[in-house]
């Protein structure tokens, strides 16, 4: 072994060589300077093969994300368009599209509309907000945020992008097998998905969703490691845990959720798969016969499978809203110009709805027989979610309260994200307690919740996310009004399509049915109608963003130029240029004081980097609060 | 801060700092953060193992009968013989890694080495015993006969082989990477000796020595 000193690094000008601290490797110096190892940054690999593609690079692998995410978004749109067309026009032919299947001249067929509403969800949760929220977003802000260089493990970074496309390959290939694309739900109830004649989506295609699933869980298994690793071990001089921006808070625990609650579903979707593909019997039934097929031996038990995959799919629902809970107020704290109200009970909450959400599953199987007594105790914990959530929206009010609010397009959407928040977060009270549960129990209302907690929640959350960091990820500015359009559309018809589900859902229309009217309560002017008017709003609401699309390309190309801090926010990420260089800073910057300070007094300016000390004469920080 | 210049770390594992990646400070972050990385995801496998785990508990306490009734066809001597065969391996494994960290490079090699022996005995006489399975026509889904084997029974060989499968494929995974950094460290690839990747890889291949500590008590003998 070579023991002499050796640097594969070229040879760096003497401006770039790191200072010499003498100080032990760990410590925090006190002066600016960081514990050197600058010496190290290499230039960016000149291959564009390994520059733009198999980049270990963070923001790289990031905007890679973004960009699969974003193509998702459409492909889960348009399943979602069916389905609302199949509901206000029942058996109407498809425009266009009624080439895809040759039965039933024109019709949508029964099995088509299961797809349409198995796929939009798995689509949407699996392919678009989770590798949104966490991938592209935690994966380029995490490093920019705490001052590091990269993630922790760039190769495995890099590998977490690549294991997705097996999963996108698969997802999309599932609906040219033989019988289509999976039919049992986004949430795979047995034996509806492991009886292999139960539905023709049964046949090959819950096979393939399986194993889809079962990659792009491997994929955020690695993501989650990697995002833990390098928020403990790779923050900046001075970055301590409480002067974390929120946004980082939030993706950190929801990495801390994924690695412990995803492990759960990997297992369930390996005995699933195992069950289909090698014969064995954890959630069949005994005497299960299907098509009057033979009986099977069985012996397991479906409801084994509801338990393993709400252990992870509640805290699941935690992985899509905490991470743009983070986003929004950072966002809101920015535009408000304004100190982020009560930041250490805004790091708790986040904490406590993670912890509250390991013991909550069993609310989603309030219907499947279990004891009144095990119900009432879900019942509970459940309701003790309002308790953190109610902390947080209280504090964005708060944050918002008395500041020089700048409208800006990535405020309004952060501003509709907590009041939309609002409404699925009652509506989920509802739900919670068990006698309304057992009137609203899969129906509209329930589906009316879940979207204004994903569309109204995370879906606002992320196009906050976009407006706000498009000038870091791609140097340009996108434009602010084809953006307040773009909002104002989005949000009336968002609004349009999801409220009137809280109406017909109390009045017990059912879910994941092709076709409500052939019962007679339903069969009526008043239900049809309101369903024809949240199929024209959902169209609207897919027509409005186009307005993104064509504000994000032709911002891509010809926006204006972005600054290196254009919104003159205080976090590391703006700190440096935008589009940031490949090694992200220069020099790894020291951190002073928490990522809020706005509108100081005795400061110069109207925000204070967190790169610059505190003026001297500033008040002290509240211990609780700050 | 250069090599030449830094002050003397105690916590260089026996590396230098050409081993120091561009985006660490220095060797002992590198080499806290590999540790890290590394235990949570023995904690995501831990659930993993967790989730069919207890689906079995759950399995063995409804129908404790009928899985007392499956359990008796396993082979307790057999088991206890691969448990001593894989704690052998665990011992072999953590002298390989201490003779990595005293970067005495043959050592290590030949430590690696007994290692993978020692786990692919774990894996043939595991093989064995499925053989035998398959002849007693225990095998859901190849062969089970539900008559010789009436009721419930099934879900305990489900179990079985899953639980026994999944372990297996991860002592698989351990042995190839084990194979792979004995070739990596006999060709002096590492800079560093290859210190951190075999304490890491050590760390893996004891977790997985642990999941079967839990497996044989659970399978062989809580139905005894």
């Amino acid at each position: 072994m070579s023991s002499e000193p050796h640097h594969d690094a070229p040879a760096q000008g003497p401006d770039l060589a790191g200072p010499d601290t003498g100080m032990a490797p760990g410590t925090i110096p006190t002066s600016g300077h960081a514990p050197g190892h600058d010496e190290h940054i290499h230039p960016a690999p000149r291959n564009p093969l390994f520059r733009y593609i198999f980049s270990t690079d963070h923001k790289v692998i990031g905007i890679q994300f973004l960009f699969s995410g974003l193509i998702f978004f459409v492909v889960g749109g348009l399943l979602a368009l069916a389905i609302r067309w199949q509901l206000a026009w029942p058996w109407s032919d498809l425009p266009h599209l009624s080439a895809l299947w040759d039965s039933s001249a024109g019709q949508m067929p029964p099995e088509f509309y299961n797809k349409l509403v198995t796929m939009h969800g798995t689509i949407m949760i699996f392919f678009v907000i989770i590798p949104i929220l966490l991938g592209a977003f935690g994966n380029f802000l995490i490093p920019l945020m705490i001052g590091a260089r990269d993630m922790a493990f760039p190769t495995l970074n890099m590998l977490s992008y690549w294991f997705m496309w097996p999963a996108f390959v698969l997802i999309v290939f599932s609906f040219f097998v033989p019988g289509g694309a999976s039919e049992a739900g986004w949430t795979g109830y047995p034996p509806l998905s492991t009886a292999e004649w139960s539905t023709p989506g049964s046949l090959n295609g819950q096979t393939i969703w399986l194993m889809a699933l079962l990659f792009a869980g491997i994929s955020s298994m690695m993501g989650s490691i990697n995002y833990i690793t390098t928020v403990l071990m790779l923050r900046a001089p001075g970055m301590t845990l409480f002067r974390l921006p929120m946004t980082v808070w939030g993706l950190f625990i929801t990495a801390l959720l994924q690695a412990f609650a995803l492990p759960v579903l990997t297992s369930a979707l390996v005995m699933q798969l195992l069950d289909r593909v090698a014969g064995t019997n954890f959630f069949s039934p005994t005497g299960l016969s299907v098509a009057n097929g033979p009986e099977e031996v069985g012996g397991g038990h479906p409801l084994l499978w509801q338990h393993l995959f709400w252990f992870y799919s509640h805290p699941a629902v935690y992985i899509m809203i905490l991470p743009a809970m983070g986003i929004v107020s950072d966002v809101i704290s920015t535009f408000s110009r304004k100190p982020l109200f009560g930041y250490k009970p805004m790091v708790f909450a986040i904490g406590a709805i993670a912890l509250l959400g390991f013991i909550v599953w069993g609310h989603h199987m309030f219907q499947s027989g279990m004891n009144p007594a095990l119900g009432a105790t879900f019942m509970l914990s459940t309701m003790m979610i309002a308790l953190p959530s109610a902390i947080k929206t209280f504090n964005w009010l708060g944050t918002m309260w008395g500041g020089s609010i700048h409208f800006t397009a990535a405020m309004l959407n952060a501003v509709a994200f907590v009041a939309m928040f609002v409404i699925g977060g009652l509506s989920g009270i509802f739900m919670a307690a068990t006698p309304t549960d057992i009137h609203i129990h899969d129906t509209y209302f329930i589906v009316a919740h879940i979207h204004y907690v994903l569309f109204g929640g995370s879906s606002f959350g992320i196009f906050a996310a976009l407006y706000y960091w498009f000038p870091k990820m791609f140097g340009r500015m996108m434009n602010e009004t084809l953006g307040k359009i773009h909002f104002a559309l989005s949000f009336v018809f968002f609004n349009g399509t999801f409220f009137p589900m809280h109406i017909v859902g109390m009045h017990a229309q059912p879910r994941r049915y092709a076709d409500y009217t052939g019962f007679e309560l339903f069969n009526n002017e008043a239900v049809i109608g309101l369903n024809q008017l949240m199929t024209v709003c959902a169209i609207g609401l897919g027509l409005s963003q186009l307005i993104l699309v064509s504000n994000f390309v032709a911002s891509l190309v010809a926006g204006r130029k972005a600054g290196a801090n254009p919104w003159r926010a205080n976090t590391l990420e703006w700190q440096t240029g935008s589009p940031p260089p490949h090694y992200n800073f220069e020099r790894i910057p020291t951190v002073y004081h928490p990522a809020y300070e706005y509108s100081l007094p005795e400061a110069e300016s109207d925000y204070l980097p967190q790169t610059e000390p505190r003026p001297p004469r500033a008040e002290p920080l509240d211990h609780i609060m700050a | 801060m250069s090599s030449a210049t830094a002050p003397a770390h105690d916590n260089t594992f026996g590396q230098d700092d050409t081993y120091l990646y561009h985006h660490f400070d220095d060797l002992h972050q590198q080499h806290e953060s590999s540790s890290l990385g590394m235990w949570a995801f023995l904690a995501t496998e831990v659930l993993f193992f967790g989730g069919v785990l207890g689906a079995f508990a759950i399995v063995q306490t409804l129908h404790a009968p009928a899985m007392r009734a499956a359990s008796h066809h396993l082979d307790v001597l057999l088991g206890a013989i691969n448990t001593g065969v894989l704690l052998c391996s665990s011992l072999a494994m953590a002298l390989a890694v201490r003779a990595a960290q005293l970067r005495q490079d043959r050592h290590t090699v030949w430590l690696l080495i007994a290692t993978i022996v020692l786990g692919s005995a774990f894996l043939g006489i595991k093989a064995y015993e499925w053989i035998h399975d398959y002849h007693e026509e225990l095998v859901p889904g190849l062969n089970f006969n539900q008559e010789r084997y009436p009721g419930r029974q099934i879900l305990f060989w489900s179990f079985y082989f899953t639980l026994t499968g999944i372990h297996a494929l991860h002592m698989v995974i351990g042995i190839v990477i084990m194979a792979i950094m004995a070739v990596l460290v006999w060709r002096r690839w590492f800079t560093g000796g290859g210190a951190t990747q075999i304490e890491m890889l050590g760390l893996y291949w004891h977790f997985v020595d642990i999941v079967w500590v839990f497996l044989y008590p659970i399978l062989y003998l809580i139905n005894k």
